[in-house]
């Protein structure tokens, strides 16, 4: 009963979100509009975090770089062979799917913190390498010049900050919407599975490194596309867009909205980059400072939202909660200790 | 004696690289050697670790005058402040140490990224400049080729910290229980040593060695803005590279690193950009399953 009122709810929510999404550019001005569509491009690089994270349990700090090759990959592609959106999407998941496959053998027996760790070096030496390779990506001046995009063959080019936006909208909508259907699926199930018991579904006969990849190479897809949202949306890249930074406010977004939640990771994700732009407009000097004290403060204020979380997210068919809640949520800890 | 000649003309233009390549090295051993204990002992991945070298760097900027004093001076303020910003760190950690591995990266993600701000806005955002002592600010003959004196007595100063270390890490009783904490928290937990001094302890050996990298270090590479990510991402290079089963792994790994950087850049100046990843590529493809195997009872 109580289950029934909350999915209701938060259909309604995830309704009225969408609805002020759709109508926002024309409430707010240009710029703003402009900032959006970016931010649109960076939640939906925080729902492949939370793919990686909370669903298959391998934490990244390394999606940035699957996301700046299909920027570049996008750019490149924009600049010189096509202006036709579908096209530069299906290159940028295309090139970001690629980099993530070939990265598969560095994490894919890695688990834990272990990943946190090898994912950051992967992400840091692609900056390194977009700074260096001046031929194709510009060094650090980055990109700049990319034409317009159009959604479609036929389709004029969309030439307004409003009308970008909204492409990244349908994008970010379409995406997220695959998503949500395919961890509905067996496959999510089983991934899902893979993370809170592996030697069990191993047992049972799993192939769980399969499964972690085949989540790598999906996230590193929808990293990827983000990536051509952030191309369409800036029409300007550089390496300073996917720093160490961009990284960790993305994992913050994902964990504050609980990290194996898609919906929580996107508002988490856009709650995070909203406020750290707002930060840099009002505290030209001191944002870093604040804003590391706000991760700080963050983490404290959620000590244990991850657990929670986990105990929270289980597949719609399994068995109910516990009676007691305090003693399902102490036996979640305590698995998570002992991973 | 013709072949011999034309032998040494061949490996004469990579001979300073290669030099190179070993100081750098030597610095990103001593540097990197605090991450791994860490993240080996208290298995925190700490995001502060280039914040720790940083501050030695930007204390050696600012008190190096020339003279022996100021260096002495300035390696021990920057060592205790360093190693004061790891309990610090340590501090900070307490209240999540029970959590798990997310919170513990974000939040010193986040004391990173404040202190970077407080050493710019302590220093000015221009990259300061670092006065190695006058006596070794000329340069020596090596093998016929100029080299800096300050990197050449910088090989040998930095060599002697690393015996020192693994003296250290070998003989004593502190180092014994790092090296037990390494391989089974749970056993020295019973026998009666508290898990947070041991993280503390760790957390300010690991911001000393930092910050004294970080000061001796300083006219090699020097403080600046990136200089904290850029110590950061070698460090976490050679912990993949090296593992955290051994000193002698680690070594190797920031030797390989140093050579890399220096070395391969002059040999094979098209592909520099790649070099690092391929070694990382290289060794994991290589060691894969023995490192999982060892990391993950880490």
């Amino acid at each position: 009963m109580r289950d029934e009122v909350i999915r209701r709810a938060r259909g309604g929510v995830a309704a009225l979100v969408l609805v002020g999404l759709v109508v926002a550019p024309w409430v707010v001005d240009e710029y703003t509009t402009a900032i959006l569509a970016r931010t649109l491009a960076l939640a939906l690089v925080g729902v492949s975090v939370a793919l990686l994270t909370g669903v298959a349990g391998m934490p990244t700090l390394g999606q940035t770089a699957p996301y700046a090759a299909g920027a570049y990959a996008c750019a490149v592609v924009g600049s010189r062979i096509s202006d036709v959106g579908v096209v530069q999407l299906v290159v940028a998941a295309g090139a970001g799917a690629l980099l993530a496959a070939l990265t598969v053998p560095l994490v894919v027996h890695a688990r834990g913190v272990i990943v946190l760790m090898i994912t950051l070096a992967i992400g840091e030496l692609v900056v390194i390498i977009l700074g260096r390779w001046r031929s194709v990506t510009g060094g650090t001046d980055g990109l700049a010049g990319i034409p317009a995009v159009r959604p479609f063959w036929g389709l004029p080019p969309l030439a307004s900050d409003q009308a970008r936006y909204l492409y990244a909208l349908v994008v970010v909508a379409t995406l997220v919407g695959a998503v949500l259907v395919l961890l509905r699926t067996r496959a999510g199930l089983v991934l899902r599975a893979g993370r809170d018991d592996e030697a069990r579904l191993r047992a049972s006969g799993h192939r769980v490194a399969l499964h972690l990849t085949g989540a790598h190479i999906a996230a590193g897809a929808i990293a990827g596309a983000a990536g051509s949202l952030l191309v369409v949306a800036q029409q300007y890249i550089s390496p300073a867009d996917f720093g160490f930074d961009t990284s960790a406010l993305l994992l913050l977004g994902v964990v504050i909205g609980g990290t194996a939640s898609v919906g929580g990771a996107l508002v988490g994700a856009a709650l995070v980059i909203a406020v750290r732009d707002w930060l840099f407009g009002v505290l030209p000097g001191h944002a870093p400072l604040v804003l590391g004290a706000l991760f700080v403060a963050t983490v404290y204020l959620l000590p244990t939202g991850v657990n929670r979380a986990r105990g929270r997210l289980r597949p719609p068919s399994a068995p109910a909660h516990q009676p007691d809640p305090p003693v399902a949520q102490d036996q979640a800890t305590v698995a998570e200790l002992h991973r | 004696m013709i072949a011999v000649a034309a032998g040494t003309n061949r490996i004469d233009p990579y001979l300073i690289p290669a030099l190179d390549g070993v100081a750098y090295g030597l610095l990103v051993f001593v540097a990197a050697s605090g991450l791994v204990f860490c993240f080996g002992v208290a298995n925190i991945l700490n995001l502060a670790h280039g914040l720790l070298y940083a501050i030695g760097g930007y204390t050696a900027a600012a008190l190096l005058d020339g003279g022996w004093a100021s260096l002495a001076l300035a390696l021990a303020v920057g060592v205790l402040a360093a190693a004061a910003a790891g309990v610090l760190l340590a501090g900070l950690l307490t209240p999540v140490a029970t959590g798990n591995h997310l919170s513990q990266a974000l939040l010193t993600f986040g004391v990173a990224l404040a202190g970077g701000s407080l050493l710019v806005a302590g220093f000015g955002p221009d990259d300061p400049q670092v006065q190695v002592p006058a006596a070794l600010e000329g340069s020596v003959l090596v093998a016929g080729h100029r080299y800096a004196a300050y990197r050449l007595v910088f090989i040998g100063v930095a060599a002697v910290l690393a015996a020192a270390l693994y003296l250290v890490v070998r003989r004593t009783r502190a180092g014994m229980l790092v090296r037990a904490a390494v391989d089974d928290p749970e056993m020295v937990a019973c026998l009666g040593v508290s898990p947070a001094r041991i993280r503390a302890g760790v957390l300010a050996a690991a911001g000393a060695l930092a910050g004294a990298a970080g000061v001796l270090g300083a006219p090699i590479l020097g403080p600046g803005t990136d200089t904290a990510d850029t110590v950061l991402l070698l460090s976490l290079v050679v912990v993949v590279l090296g593992g955290l089963g051994s000193m002698a792994g680690t070594l190797l790994a920031a030797l390989a690193i140093g050579e890399i950087q220096t070395l391969g850049v002059a040999l094979l100046p098209s592909a520099a950009p790649f070099l690092l990843f391929a070694a990382m590529a290289a060794v994991l493809a290589v060691r894969a399953r023995g490192l999982a195997g060892r990391w993950r009872t880490a």
